[in-house]
């Protein structure tokens, strides 16, 4: 039997500040080292300040995935030399003889069909990034970024309920869409979920492996693991407890580190940051944020003839979430869930294009009843939706705007055209003949019709023809 | 002009225009001129004190609002940052370590009008009871030049006691005020753990220490106490104090006060004559009506070693950022070195004391021993915090002697563990929060002998009345003749 556990590693990217400092959060935007501070740096004589909306979040996060909390969580210190830890130490969360440590512990999710148990979900402070520039064939230079340096993670520990990829991916997916649902984290930035795993075969050794930056990665590496260790099986040989890592170039593993060679951490308790309470005040309040669960959610939704995949796609975007579920009442559902996710999805899909689009769930709403009254062309919400998202202006003053009205004036416009080419009948046998004819018959109907699109009229008048020349 | 005088002499002489703030300052700076070459009180001293104090001068002249300082010149240890100065911890690894910021003690003393004097010397990174351990060489004890002035704040109470400044902030690990006030004769006080923010005091245990005013009156450590304490929200572990004055009702009636002497302070390896001087102090208390009891309290006995063991580890941990690649200054290009070398390298040139200490709090809370060590020395802690409130609930203070030896000469003490038994006393405040306070008592042949008394978290208001109605009583000269 195959027994795989991950340890999920998860900015909270949500957040204004880092976990003990002020500086930015969002550290992927700054050139680097300028996001950092005497604190993040650990200068001397420094302190680390408790981010509250960090345990928030992450007590959240605890709660979602059916976790028990601790009346008082504390935080401790793991000890090691490394240069991307400005501190030599990295503040975390340890349970220690009669302390318990963590922000949540014992939970469970539900998948397909199956149970995964959570050990416990922890808070911690990111350690920097080493990047390593080669300047010539034999030397490389070791530059240091202290940008990422003190950025919240919490980490999601499981047990080892896994026994494939299917239901890896499954349970990752539902993670990602939890943390975005709740405004957590957004697992689709780069470097912001990063997963550990450790996969044992029957009660051989276990194996960790590190370094895995992708769910794409994760498969392969998870793939090319459990043949490693079968061919060992198969062969009788000893399954070595160790850690591994995942060489992305070569989409193998390699040994890292043996069990002998584990570091210890002299764990210790982090004396500059006092016990937190965790008030039952502050649990029900933060229950009360969590929405359906996502699963419930998605099949809720699936109830009104929308897709999976355009439902994935939806639900897997807060911004795109809340426009559907603003905008949803039951009836209109499917028609909103298309716009989104295939229209609006082409103009809405960097960040900074949602924070500024001017378009609301109002619009959506008018859009959706247009088209159940067959009153506008599915090709022409594209326009319309680009003026929304510019103007604000609502649809009916786009579409006077754009003239694209399709009125009772069309119909009318429609029977104007019949009159005329009845009563010009032998005129329009020689249309082909006679260009001037097509003109002449322009005149005459906008005469009659009065402010109506010349391109409208000769759309309508040549079909109608056609079909008049066929009879 | 005598330069030899308490905070409040000063700032009340500089209201009635006795003198200017410069011209105190220039009288500072001759003592140190004097002094320094015998006492090494200090690691820096600030060039701009003249250029300061005349700027002081200027405010006092056209009327400006004036902070209540109004020029003290004070000195301050050399763990504590003030901004774009050498902070070095008595340390070759922070040799060239210039603070990026200020402690929040050194803004609120800026913002009273304080004049900072210098760096004082200290034991390397505060290990240590005699500033033996400071990579700076040591200092001297104006009593008596071949004595230690104990430590590690030694070099803040040298200048104190010389008058190379007017008082001091030094921090207290397990003695560190106190032990040096006693031995130099002036008031050291170690507050309530979380009464004064730490942001800027280098960690060196962090559990443990505290940032406390040593001053040459009782009276002028409750005038900084009340300038520094506080709730601070850049350090976490701060404790509101609703903003309590300490100066005010400090002459309270003794009478009926219940004082307990524990005596397993005042046991079998303390010296005769501080004994003695001990007793002579209960019976100064009982003349003030105070009623004196001994009791025993056994845990005592093991609140040495549990200090050792988790300032150690706490060490280990907080002294591991010193690798010399974000700051330091210490000479040594890293280039073609790996990691793991290049620190090794620079770690090497921590003193001895310091090396000894992280080899132990490297072991400490190593996995196999934790339980061994580290997990029973926080027990004890709890212990004594549970045990002491006990005692404290039926006591209003606990007298002991600061120190439970004589000043002694440098060299004298050779193995580290007659040296740790020096802190026997002082230890129990730090190990459970709680206030002390060391106050100059009197002199054998010369040399001082020092009193402490202890009481409840957040009580410093008792301690210093306790205090200040022993000073008055025992009314001795705290002014040394330096030869």
């Amino acid at each position: 039997m195959i027994k795989i556990g991950l340890e999920i590693h998860c900015q909270l990217t949500t957040i204004k500040s880092k976990l003990f400092c002020s500086c930015d959060s969002n550290h992927r935007k700054y050139k680097p080292n300028l996001n950092t501070c005497p604190i993040c740096l650990g200068i001397p004589g420094t302190l680390p300040l408790i981010n509250k909306n960090a345990i928030k979040k992450s007590l959240l996060l605890a709660l979602a995935l059916n976790c028990k909390i601790p009346e008082k969580t504390l935080f401790c210190r793991k000890n090691y030399f490394y240069p991307d830890l400005p501190k030599n130490f990295q503040i975390t969360q340890f349970n220690m003889e009669d302390k318990h440590s963590s922000i949540g512990y014992e939970g469970h999710v539900a998948i397909e069909n199956k149970i995964i148990n959570i050990n416990r979900i922890q808070l911690e402070e990111d350690p920097g990034r080493i990047n390593y520039v080669k300047i010539s064939d034999k030397s490389k230079l070791t530059l240091i970024d202290y940008n990422r340096s003190g950025v919240s993670l919490v980490e999601i520990v499981t047990q080892p309920d896994f026994s494939n990829n299917v239901e890896i991916k499954e349970f990752l997916s539902y993670l990602s869409n939890l943390l975005i649902q709740l405004d957590i984290s957004d697992p689709t930035l780069p470097g912001a979920m990063r997963t550990d795993v450790n996969i044992s075969i029957d009660d051989h050794n276990k194996i960790e492996l590190k370094n895995i930056n992708s769910i794409h990665d994760l498969e392969k590496a998870v793939d090319f693991e459990i043949v490693r260790q079968s061919n060992f099986i198969t062969r009788n040989l000893q399954i070595q407890q160790e850690t591994r890592h995942w060489d992305e170039k070569r989409k193998i593993t390699t040994l890292a580190r043996r069990k002998e060679d584990e570091q210890d951490y002299r764990y210790i308790i982090e004396q500059d940051i006092p016990s937190i309470t965790i008030s039952p005040y502050l649990i029900s309040k933060l229950k009360n944020k969590i929405p359906e669960n996502i699963k419930s959610k998605k099949s809720h939704y699936m109830k009104f003839g929308i897709s999976n995949q355009v439902l994935d796609t939806i639900l897997s975007d807060l911004y795109y979430t809340r426009l559907f579920e603003s905008a949803f009442d039951g009836q209109n559902a499917k028609n909103i869930a298309n716009i989104i996710a295939t229209d609006l999805i082409r103009y809405l899909n960097t960040d900074e294009k949602k924070s500024k689009s001017k378009l609301t769930a109002t619009h959506l709403i008018r859009l959706s009843e247009l088209i159940d009254t067959n009153k506008i062309k599915r090709d022409l919400i594209k326009n319309i939706l680009r003026q929304a998202i510019v103007t604000g202006n609502s649809i009916d003053v786009i579409l006077n705007e754009l003239k694209l009205h399709k009125t009772l004036d069309e119909d009318k416009l429609s029977i104007i055209i019949d009159n005329v080419i009845e009563s010009e009948h032998d005129l329009i046998k020689k249309i082909n003949i006679n260009p001037n004819v097509i003109n002449y018959l322009i005149g005459k109907i906008m005469k009659k019709a009065g402010n109506v699109q010349p391109k409208t009229i000769i759309n309508l008048l040549n079909t109608k023809i056609k079909l008049n020349v066929k009879k | 002009m005598n330069s030899k005088i308490t905070i409040s002499q000063y700032v009340e002489s500089v209201k009635n225009g006795d003198f200017t703030v410069e011209e105190f300052s220039l009288q500072i700076l001759e003592n140190i001129n004097k002094f320094e070459k015998k006492l090494h009180s200090y690691i820096s001293i600030n060039d701009d004190i003249i250029k300061q104090a005349k700027m002081i001068d200027l405010k006092i002249k056209s009327q400006e609002k004036l902070g209540q300082c109004m020029g003290v010149p004070i000195s301050i240890k050399d763990n504590i940052c003030i901004h774009g100065i050498k902070t070095t911890c008595g340390s070759k690894l922070l040799k060239n370590f210039i603070a990026p910021y200020d402690a929040t003690v050194i803004s609120k003393l800026k913002k009273e009008d304080a004049i900072f004097v210098g760096k004082t010397n200290m034991d390397e990174f505060a290990m240590g009871s005699t500033t033996e351990f400071s990579a700076y060489g040591l200092s001297r004890n104006p009593w008596n030049v071949d004595y230690v002035p104990g430590g590690s704040s030694g070099g803040s109470a040298v200048s104190v006691s010389s008058s190379e400044s007017l008082c001091s902030l030094g921090s207290d690990t397990g003695g560190s005020i106190r032990n040096p006030a006693s031995f130099c004769s002036v008031v050291g006080l170690k507050p309530t753990y979380g009464l004064i923010s730490r942001f800027g005091l280098i960690s060196y245990a962090n559990s443990m220490e505290q940032i406390g005013p040593m001053t040459k009156t009782v009276k002028d450590a409750a005038f900084l106490l009340n300038i520094i304490a506080g709730i601070d929200s850049k350090d976490n572990t701060t404790v509101y104090n609703h903003n309590e004055n300490s100066l005010s009702n400090l002459d309270i009636d003794l009478k009926n006060k219940k004082i307990g002497i524990i005596s397993e302070m005042m046991g079998k390896d303390a010296d005769k004559k501080v004994l003695n001087a001990t007793y002579e102090a209960i019976s100064k208390f009982e003349e003030l009506g105070a009623k004196c009891d001994f009791i025993s309290f056994n845990t005592v006995n093991y609140a040495l070693a549990a200090y050792y063991i988790i300032t150690s580890a706490e060490a280990g941990s907080n002294l591991a950022r010193f690798d010399n690649v974000i700051y330091g200054g210490f000479k040594l290009d890293a280039n073609g070195y790996d990691f793991n070398t290049y620190i090794s390298k620079i770690r090497k040139n921590f003193g001895k004391e310091v090396i000894r200490r992280m080899i132990i709090g490297g072991f400490i809370p190593s996995s196999g021993y934790v339980g061994r060590y580290f997990i029973k020395a926080l027990k004890i802690k709890s212990k004594l915090i549970m045990e002491l409130n006990k005692i404290l609930n039926n006591f209003d203070v606990v007298l002991s002697p600061t120190v439970p030896v004589m000043p002694f000469k440098f060299g004298e003490k050779q193995d580290s563990l007659s040296m740790y038994l020096i802190d026997l006393n002082t230890v129990l405040s730090n190990l459970t929060g709680t206030p002390a306070i060391s106050i100059p008592f009197k002199f054998d042949n010369g040399l001082p002998i020092g009193m402490q008394l202890m009481t409840k978290a957040m009580q410093e208001k008792l301690l210093l009345q306790f205090a200040y109605a022993l000073e008055k009583i025992t009314n001795i000269n705290n002014i040394p003749s330096i030869n």
